[in-house]
C-alpha cells in the first residue's frame, strides 16, 4: 500500500513538473517506434574506417545529431528567460563562428594548440556579434527578434566574406576527434561535448546566483533592479553565453564533415532551437526556465527527424509530418490543455486518494 | 551676385563628371557590356562564374564592363533597364527568376542592344535575345546515370540524396535517376532531400546504415552532400571509392572533391560548368566582325569525371575553388 501511495504522489509530482510535457512527448516517440520497429533501438559495435571501435545505431545517431541543437537550445533558453524574446541569428552567427574557426585552421598547420586558438578566436568573434545583439536588446530595449534580425540577414554573407567564397575544406584526424570519435572512446565526441557543457553550465547556474538573477530579470525587471541586480549586465551576459554556444555548435558542425558551407551550415536551426525551448515547457515570454526541458526538446526534434528518415517518408513530405507532430506537442503543452488535464487528474486522483485513506 | 555665381559653379561641378564621362566613352572604342548576374556569395559555383566573367570581360580584351549583382528579379530588371538607358552595346543576363523579362528585353531590342543569356534560361521569345549559353541540368543527370550503368554492378541499391527540392539542379539531376527507379533497373533504397546540407546528408546515410538495409551506390546531388555521406560510411566502417563496397557520386567538381576522386575515395563527379564567358566573348567578337551566330542555344560542354581516369591536370583545369 505504501508503494502505491508513493507512486501516486510521484506521478502527481511529475505531472505538475515543467518537465511533464517534454518527457511525455519523448515517451510517445519511443512508444511509437517500439510498435513500428523494435530494431530501431538496436545498438551495434563496429570498427570504423580509421580502426576505432565505435557504437552505432539510431539512438546514437539521435544523441549525436542533436548535439548542436541541444547546445544552442541551452543558450536560447537563457536568452529567452532574461530578455523575454528569442535570438533568431544563431544559425547565421554559427556560420560566422565556423568560418573564423576554419580560417584560423587553414592559416596554420593543424595541431592541438592551433585548434584551441581557432576555437578561442571564433568564440571572441561570436561573442562580439552576440554582444551587438545584446546591446540593442539591453540598452536600446529593442525586441530580441528584431535586434537579431540584423545578424540573421547579414550573417551568412559575412561568413562568405570570411571564407573568401566557395566551401573551404579542413582535413585532419585531430578535427575528427571533435566531430566524430576519439580513438579508444566508442561514444561520438559531440555527445560527450554536450554532456560536459551541460554539466558546466548547470554547475555555473546552481553554485552562483546566476540562474536566480537571470530568472528574476525575466520575471520582473524593476523588482530585480530594486534588489540590486543589474538587468543590462544580466542580459549582456546571457547573450555572451549564447555566443559561446554558437561557437561550440558551429565548430562541431565543421568538424563533422571537414568543410564549411556558409549557406547551409546549421540552416534553419534557429527555429528548431526556439522550438526546443517551447517543447521543453519553458515560457517563450521569459522568466522561469528548465534547461533540462530544452535539451530534451532538442532530442525530441532530432528523434522525430531520424524516425521519419527510418520510415522513408518522401522528401517532399518530411517537413509537413514534422509540423503536424510539433503542433500536437505544442498544443498539449499549452496552458489551456494543461488546465483540462489538471482538472481531469484531480477528479481521478481525489477518488483514488480517498480510497487509500479509507483503507 | 555672389550667390548666383556660387550656384552656377556648383551646378557646373555636379554636371562635369557626366560631360567628361560622355566624352570619354565615344573615344574609347571599347565594347560596352552590362552584366546582370547573381551575387558571388550565392554559392561556390557562382563565385567561379563571376570570376570567369571578370577574367574574360576586361579592358585589355576590348570591353567596358558594368556589372550588377542581385538575387532578386525586380532589382535585376531595374538594373537591365538602367543599362538600356546608359546605352550599352550588349547586356548579358543570368536571371534570378525565369519570368517577367519580356518588356525589358523588348525595350533592349528596340534600342538596338543585343542580349545574351548565360547560365540560366528565361521565359522569353527567342527573337528577343541573340543566344543563350546555359547548363543543362538534366543532361548532367543523364551523363552521371549513364556512367553508373556502364559500371555494370551486379545490383544497384541506391541511396539518393537530393538538393533543395524544386531547384533547377535538383530537378535535372533527380530526373535521370528517377527514370531508372521507375524502369526497375536500379533499386531505390532511400530518396531523401538534405537541402544541400552536408550534415543532414550524413544523418540520412546513417539512418540507412542503422536500418541494416544493404546499399552499394550513393548518388548525392552535390559535392558537399557526398562528403557528408562519406563521413557516415567512414564512421560505420564501410569502404567506398575504387575497390570499395560503395560507389560514391557527387556533382559540381569542386577542387577538393576532384582530389577525393584522384585519391580513389570517391568514384564519380559530374561537372556543372560555370565557364560561359569565353563562349559569349567569342560570339560577341563574331557579331562585331559582321558575322552571324550558328545557334540560338549553346549548352555548356559538361563532363563527368571518373576516379579511374582523372588526372591532376583535370583538377587544375576544371576544379572550382581551391
Amino acid at each position: 500500500m505504501v508503494n502505491s501511495t508513493t507512486l501516486v504522489k510521484g506521478l502527481r509530482k511529475l505531472s505538475q513538473s515543467q518537465l511533464a510535457i517534454p518527457l511525455f512527448a519523448l515517451f510517445l516517440v519511443i512508444v511509437f517506434n517500439v510498435f513500428r520497429d523494435i530494431s530501431f533501438f538496436s545498438i551495434s559495435v563496429k570498427t570504423n574506417n580509421f580502426g576505432n571501435t565505435v557504437l552505432s545505431g539510431n539512438l546514437i545517431s539521435i544523441l549525436n545529431g542533436a548535439s548542436e541543437l541541444a547546445i544552442l537550445a541551452i543558450g536560447m533558453t537563457l536568452v529567452t528567460s532574461a530578455t523575454k524574446g528569442q535570438d533568431i541569428s544563431v544559425g547565421a552567427a554559427a556560420a560566422i563562428a565556423g568560418s573564423v574557426f576554419v580560417k584560423v585552421l587553414r592559416a596554420n598547420e593543424i595541431t592541438m594548440p592551433v585548434i584551441l586558438l581557432a576555437l578561442l578566436t571564433a568564440c571572441i568573434v561570436a561573442i562580439l556579434f552576440a554582444l551587438f545583439n545584446g546591446m540593442l536588446v539591453a540598452r536600446f530595449d529593442i525586441q530580441p527578434m528584431i535586434a537579431s534580425l540584423i545578424v540573421f540577414t547579414a550573417g551568412r554573407p559575412i561568413a562568405y566574406w570570411i571564407n573568401g567564397g566557395a566551401t573551404p575544406n579542413v582535413d585532419s584526424p585531430l578535427l575528427s576527434y571533435i566531430g566524430s570519435f576519439i580513438p579508444g572512446i566508442p561514444i561520438p565526441s559531440p555527445i560527450l561535448i554536450v554532456i560536459a557543457f551541460g554539466i558546466l553550465i548547470t554547475l555555473a547556474l546552481r553554485f552562483t546566483n546566476l540562474g536566480l538573477y537571470i530568472q528574476s530579470v525575466g520575471i520582473n525587471e524593476r523588482a530585480a533592479r530594486l534588489n540590486g541586480i543589474n538587468p543590462v549586465l544580466m542580459k549582456l551576459l546571457v547573450f555572451m553565453i549564447l555566443g559561446v554556444c554558437v561557437t561550440i555548435a558551429g565548430s562541431i558542425n565543421v568538424c563533422r564533415i571537414g568543410l564549411i558551407n556558409h549557406e547551409t551550415i546549421l540552416i534553419d536551426i534557429e527555429m528548431d532551437a526556439i522550438l526546443a525551448v517551447a517543447i521543453g515547457g519553458n515560457a517563450l515570454s521569459g522568466g522561469k526556465f528548465k534547461l533540462a526541458g530544452s535539451v530534451i526538446g532538442a532530442y525530441i526534434i532530432q528523434a522525430l527527424t531520424i524516425t521519419l528518415y527510418a520510415m522513408k517518408v518522401s522528401s517532399t513530405a518530411v517537413k509537413a509530418y514534422k509540423a503536424i507532430v510539433i503542433i500536437v506537442i505544442v498544443v498539449l503543452g499549452s496552458p489551456v490543455v494543461q488546465k483540462w488535464v489538471l482538472q481531469i487528474r484531480d477528479r481521478l486522483f481525489k477518488k483514488s486518494m480517498k480510497l487509500v485513506e479509507y483503507k | 551676385m555672389n550667390k548666383k555665381i556660387l550656384c552656377m559653379l556648383i551646378i557646373l561641378l555636379a554636371v562635369s563628371p557626366f560631360i567628361l564621362f560622355a566624352g570619354g566613352q565615344k573615344e574609347s572604342g571599347l565594347i560596352k557590356v552590362g552584366i546582370v548576374n547573381n551575387p558571388p556569395s550565392e554559392s561556390g559555383y557562382r563565385a567561379a562564374n563571376v570570376a570567369d566573367f571578370e577574367k574574360v570581360f576586361t579592358e585589355a580584351n576590348g570591353y567596358e564592363v558594368s556589372t550588377f549583382y542581385s538575387l532578386k528579379n525586380d532589382e535585376q530588371l531595374n538594373a537591365a533597364a538602367q543599362f538600356i538607358t546608359d546605352g550599352v552595346d550588349y547586356i548579358l543576363i543570368s536571371a534570378a527568376a525565369t519570368d517577367g523579362w519580356n518588356s525589358v528585353l523588348t525595350n533592349a531590342k528596340e534600342a538596338g542592344i543585343k542580349v545574351f543569356l548565360f547560365d540560366r534560361m528565361l521565359n522569353a521569345a527567342p527573337s528577343l535575345y541573340e543566344a543563350a549559353v546555359v547548363s543543362d541540368m538534366a543532361n548532367e543527370g543523364d551523363t552521371a546515370v549513364a556512367w553508373l550503368k556502364a559500371q555494370k554492378l551486379p545490383v544497384y541499391n541506391v541511396i539518393h540524396i537530393q538538393g533543395a527540392m524544386g531547384s533547377d539542379a535538383q530537378i535535372g539531376r533527380t530526373a535521370a535517376l528517377d527514370r531508372e527507379f521507375a524502369a526497375g533497373t536500379m533499386k531505390k533504397i532511400v530518396q531523401q532531400t538534405a537541402t544541400w546540407d552536408e550534415a543532414e546528408a550524413k544523418k540520412i546515410v546513417e539512418s540507412v546504415i542503422n536500418s541494416g538495409e544493404p546499399f552499394n551506390v550513393i548518388y548525392a546531388e552535390n559535392d558537399g552532400m557526398a562528403k557528408g555521406a562519406v563521413a557516415a560510411l567512414d564512421e560505420a566502417g564501410i569502404t567506398h571509392g575504387i575497390d570499395g563496397d560503395v560507389v560514391v557520386m557527387g556533382f559540381d567538381c569542386n577542387k577538393w572533391a576532384l582530389r577525393e576522386l584522384l585519391a580513389g575515395n570517391w568514384n564519380y563527379d559530374g561537372q556543372c560548368s560555370p565557364f560561359q564567358a569565353a563562349v559569349i566573348d567569342g560570339m560577341i567578337k563574331e557579331l562585331e566582325a559582321g558575322g552571324k551566330l550558328a545557334s540560338k542555344k549553346v549548352i555548356s560542354d559538361e563532363k563527368g569525371f571518373d576516379a579511374a581516369t582523372i588526372t591532376q591536370s583535370d583538377i587544375d583545369t576544371y576544379g572550382l575553388g581551391d
